[in-house]
């Protein structure tokens, strides 16, 4: 079989949300990500940007299949998965995995650290032995910076740290081609999120890991990313190389963002101009009509009311929504 | 220089806090998790405070305004205008806390009520702190309400605390702890729970009252972007002690404590690239129950030696303002794993 | 107890130090070594294992059965013959109490074992399969609840007469609706967790995720409620058999020995005080034992 272009492929992916607006007064539907269209190639790291309630969470949820998307498409090396039989979505789980912000939360409390990474492996292979099990978790136990004789303890007995390596122990003992990282540093203390970021990107390197990379921080993000994807409100507002976009940012919304990130550099912060947004995010059950971002920009005119911008392409290789990317903001 | 910091070089000291130590009675024994702090605070200054979980950095300020846990002990002595107030009887600490030295938390929500109005709360305050008539603790309300921005302020205040949004919950937490115009604001992590874009707005307003009001601000947090951007000066917290303390740009240009060298380096930055490795901290933060003898940072430090193991080491002096606890007289930064020279 | 690693020592300090395999701490075992710790708890373990061993086998220590009739002793207060007293049929009432406290007990243990069964069983269905399935089965929970419970005990007896049989059904009919709530709760905020999620992105079936993940965390909570069911059904036994609507002569429980002897009590204290007294202790030493568990599985909630 011919290795399709792109390994993962999303096209036009919507997941609503039914919200009960109270009793016998009918639905709202919440609208969390709206049509994001995106591919992945292999090796590669997409940055996923954005406010709280942007959905980029959400995103990650329905690529993997955990959220079921309302419409859209998602080609996973060229197979459509919307509507797949359990057979290619079992492919899909051995292929595709996650790990979250909350590395305890997604740890079982009651299960062993040996156990729980074993867990894929023993639902996919039910065929290995105990003792192939426990050599292969061994194994990755020693790629991921954990110690052998920390098998039998507990997640209770770890910190945040060592807690998140356990997570990316559990998704990468099956080998998979992708995954999808939720805020994986977040909740980490500093110092321990560079060691967090260096291990993920040692990984990839060694196992030409594809990694989607769901995070709220600009910098963490820019270190870790080929390419990044910016949300707001669902939509897809600029889709650009990194260096291009940290650069030059199009889209108002990126460039307000990448303002708004303090320097740990007190003298140029101090001289920086920045863009402070006005105003608060608009409710996603209720977003602004057109351009959903005009609320806050300082760009807009009446066209961003009436006229939604369309995705397109902006100086090399940029893509971004925005009727005005040309324009300089002034501060 | 801002006319502020000029002050200060004339004026007594607003806050004044000699070998504070803070400890923890736990079912597993006692836990210092504030050893032999001191610093001191003047009018119109911004102190920030950085560190990681378990750091002690809010331990410190828990301590000064009497808000500890029920198994939290504070040793040592605050002075606040020459007075001691550490452990001071609650009616009178009163009297200073909210009026003179005021407390913002991370998470606005659970400080406030969710039954009151935000102008119940609001004018309780001024009523039994400064015995204000309702009608014009409402009009100070409102006033204070438009000095953090929030829009349509005279509609807002009668809103309950769910209505707002988290950027605006914290507004009105900084407008409620600005009420009796105290003369320290201490915020522990004010933005943590806030987005970037909304972060920027709460730093702005902090960087316009500390300009306007002369209010002297205490920023707890882990971020050394927002505390380039807000502080004068500087304490660098590890295992309950400070690491480092100075003034902001010397600390973090010229940064002599291995902690906050390796702190500095490994945080990715927005504005360059740091190619494929970040230098890292190895090993974990530490445990403030089994802190070993001598340096705290020891296992995690890439200039260790015999000595740290068993010599704990003091704060001194490296230049004016500028001190660190580390027996280390030079760091050859090319130690630091993974930096490239 | 020496404690070479304390288990909120992070695990790189500790092996650091001796780079040999550890064994970790389960939260079952961490929850054992608090209880432990809990002094009331422990006494009142040893206290209840007293209770329930000379329930057991106190009996052989004496030469009578429960309905031997000592002519020369009716209504006698306690003496070296009879160590509690006789009862107004000349029954010794040292038997009689042991052998209340065997049914006493037992009541209390199968009719919580039998509201544990329907009660996990019902509750982790609902909560796992939700949507309008778990309204349904909740609604009928519902409707259950509402249903006055003596008059739901008074029907039984109409329909299958009286019998040893229907005081068991009767309380697990009724205990089995708080075990369910209580489950079903559980198993709605688990299945929320990020543990849960992780599986599902494992490709870990259903039925492997409410055996492996679901049902072994929501014990904790069972278990602290099933310590504390106990007591509760042994007093709706007692509450029964005072009413006369409980176990029949010449079987006995404590419930009934209460209502005896509260009929002769300004004659015959004896037979009042020796029931009620181990009743009493039992229900008290049930409730430090729940409370320990409770406190042991959640130290922070102390």
């Amino acid at each position: 079989m011919p290795e399709p272009r792109h390994m993962l492929e999303v096209i036009d992916l919507k997941v609503h949300f039914p919200v009960s607006r109270g009793f016998l007064r009918g639905q709202d539907k919440l609208k969390a990500v709206d049509g994001v269209s995106f591919n992945l190639r292999a090796g590669e790291t997409l940055g996923v940007v954005g406010e709280s309630g942007c959905g980029k969470s959400t995103l990650g949820r329905a690529v993997l299949q955990l959220i079921q998307p309302t419409d859209g498409n998602v080609l996973w090396m060229g197979q459509e998965l919307t509507e797949a039989d359990s057979a290619s979505l079992r492919t899909l789980r051995r292929d595709v995995q996650i790990i979250f912000q909350d590395p305890l939360a997604s740890l079982d409390p009651r299960m062993t650290v040996g156990e729980i990474i074993a867990e894929p492996l023993e639902t996919h292979y039910p065929e290995k032995s105990k003792a192939e099990v426990r050599e292969a978790v061994r194994a990755i136990m020693a790629k991921v910076g954990l110690r052998e004789e920390m098998i039998n303890r507990y997640p209770h007995e770890f910190s945040g740290g060592q807690a998140q390596r356990i997570g990316i122990a559990r998704a990468m003992i099956l080998q998979p081609r992708l995954i999808v990282c939720d805020e994986p540093v977040s909740a980490l203390d500093v110092s321990i999120q560079a060691q967090i970021i260096n291990l993920l990107m040692q990984l990839q390197a060694e196992f030409n890991l594809s990694l989607i990379f769901i995070s709220h921080d600009l910098s963490v993000v820019r270190h870790i990313s080929h390419r990044i994807m910016v949300l707001y409100l669902g939509k897809l507002v600029e889709l650009a190389e990194r260096d291009a976009l940290y650069a030059r940012p199009a889209h108002p919304y990126t460039r307000a963002l990448i303002s708004a990130v303090p320097l740990p550099d007190p003298a140029r912060e101090r001289e920086r101009k920045r863009i402070v947004l006005q105003g608060d995010l608009p409710s996603p059950l209720n977003p602004p009509s057109g351009c959903r971002f005009r609320t806050r920009c300082p760009l807009a005119e009446a066209r961003c009311a009436e006229e939604e911008p369309k995705l397109r392409h902006f100086g090399d290789g940029q893509e971004v929504a925005c009727h005005f990317p040309e324009r300089e903001i002034r501060p | 220089m801002t006319p502020a910091s000029e002050m200060t070089d004339t004026k007594a000291p607003l806050l004044e806090v000699k070998n504070l130590t803070t400890r923890f009675a736990t079912p597993e024994g006692e836990v210092a998790a504030v050893s032999d702090v001191n610093f001191t605070l003047h009018a119109g200054e911004t102190l920030g405070v950085v560190g990681e979980s378990g750091s002690g950095k809010s331990q410190i300020f828990m301590s000064i305004m009497g808000l500890l846990a029920s198994n939290g002990k504070a040793s040592g002595s605050v002075k606040y205008r020459g007075q001691e107030i550490l452990n001071m009887a609650p009616a009178r600490l009163n009297r200073i806390r909210g009026k003179s030295l005021s407390m913002i938390f991370q998470d606005p929500m659970t400080s406030l009520n969710p039954f009151l109005t935000v102008e119940r709360q609001m004018t309780e305050v001024l009523v039994l702190h400064q015995g204000m008539n309702k009608a014009s603790a409402r009009k100070r309300a409102i006033e204070m309400l438009d000095v953090v921005r929030i829009p349509e302020a005279k509609r807002r205040v009668d809103m309950y605390p769910h209505e707002f949004s988290g950027g605006m919950r914290q507004r009105v937490m900084i407008a409620m702890a600005l009420l009796c115009e105290p003369d320290v604001l201490i915020a522990d992590e004010p933005t943590t729970a806030l987005d970037v874009t909304i972060q920027a707005q709460i730093l702005d307003l902090m960087d316009d009252l500390k300009r306007n009001l002369g209010t002297a601000i205490v920023m707890i947090t882990h971020d050394m972007g927002v505390i380039a951007r807000l502080s004068d000066r500087v304490m660098v917290m590890y295992g309950g002690r400070v690491a480092e303390t100075g003034p902001v740009e010397t600390l973090f240009y010229q940064p002599y404590h291995p902690y906050t060298l390796g702190l500095l380096a490994s945080m990715p930055r927005i504005d360059s690239d740091l190619g494929q490795a970040l230098p890292t901290i190895p090993g974990q933060p530490p445990n403030l129950q089994f802190l070993p003898a001598g340096c705290a940072f020891q296992d995690r430090c890439a200039w260790c030696s015999e000595r740290c193991l068993k010599e704990l080491p003091l704060l001194r002096p490296v230049s004016e303002g500028h001190s660190r606890a580390c027996h280390r007289d030079q760091l050859d930064i090319a130690a630091l794993e993974g930096v490239h020279a | 107890m020496t404690q070479t690693s304390s288990p909120t020592r992070t695990p790189a300090d500790a092996s650091a130090v001796k780079p040999r395999k550890i064994q970790g701490r389960s939260l079952w075992q961490n929850a054992l070594r608090r209880l432990m710790r809990n002094k009331a708890a422990v006494a009142s373990i040893g206290v209840l294992l007293v209770i329930v061993i000379v329930c057991c086998f106190g009996q052989l220590l004496r030469p009578y059965a429960i309905d031997d009739v000592a002519w020369d002793a009716i209504g006698a207060p306690p003496d070296a013959n009879h160590w509690f007293g006789s009862d107004q049929n000349g029954r010794d009432l040292f038997v009689r109490v042991l052998f209340g406290g065997r049914i006493s007990l037992a009541v209390g243990l199968i009719a919580t074992i039998v509201s544990l069964v329907i009660g996990v069983l019902y509750g982790a269905t609902a909560g796992f399969l939700g949507g309008k399935i778990d309204s349904a089965m909740m609604r009928f929970v519902d409707i259950l609840y509402s249903l006055p419970f003596m008059f739901f005990v008074i029907l039984l007896m109409v329909i299958l007469g009286r019998n040893i049989l229907l005081i068991f059904v009767a309380i697990g009919a009724v205990e089995w609706l708080d075990m369910a709530r209580i489950v079903r709760g559980q198993t709605l905020s688990i299945k929320r967790r990020e543990f849960i999620e992780a599986a599902h992105a494992s490709g870990v079936s259903t039925w492997n995720i409410i055996r492996r993940h679901i049902v072994p965390n929501t014990l904790g909570p069972v278990v602290v409620y099933t310590t504390l069911t106990v007591p509760k059904v042994i007093l709706l036994e007692s509450f029964l058999s005072f009413l006369g609507l409980g176990v029949q002569e010449p079987m006995t429980s404590w419930g009934v020995l209460i209502s005896d002897g509260a009929a002769n009590m300004e004659i015959a204290p004896w037979m009042l005080v020796w029931p009620a007294l181990f009743l009493a202790v039992t229900l008290f030493c049930l409730n430090f034992i729940g409370d320990g568990i409770r406190d042991a599985l959640d130290p922070k909630d102390r």
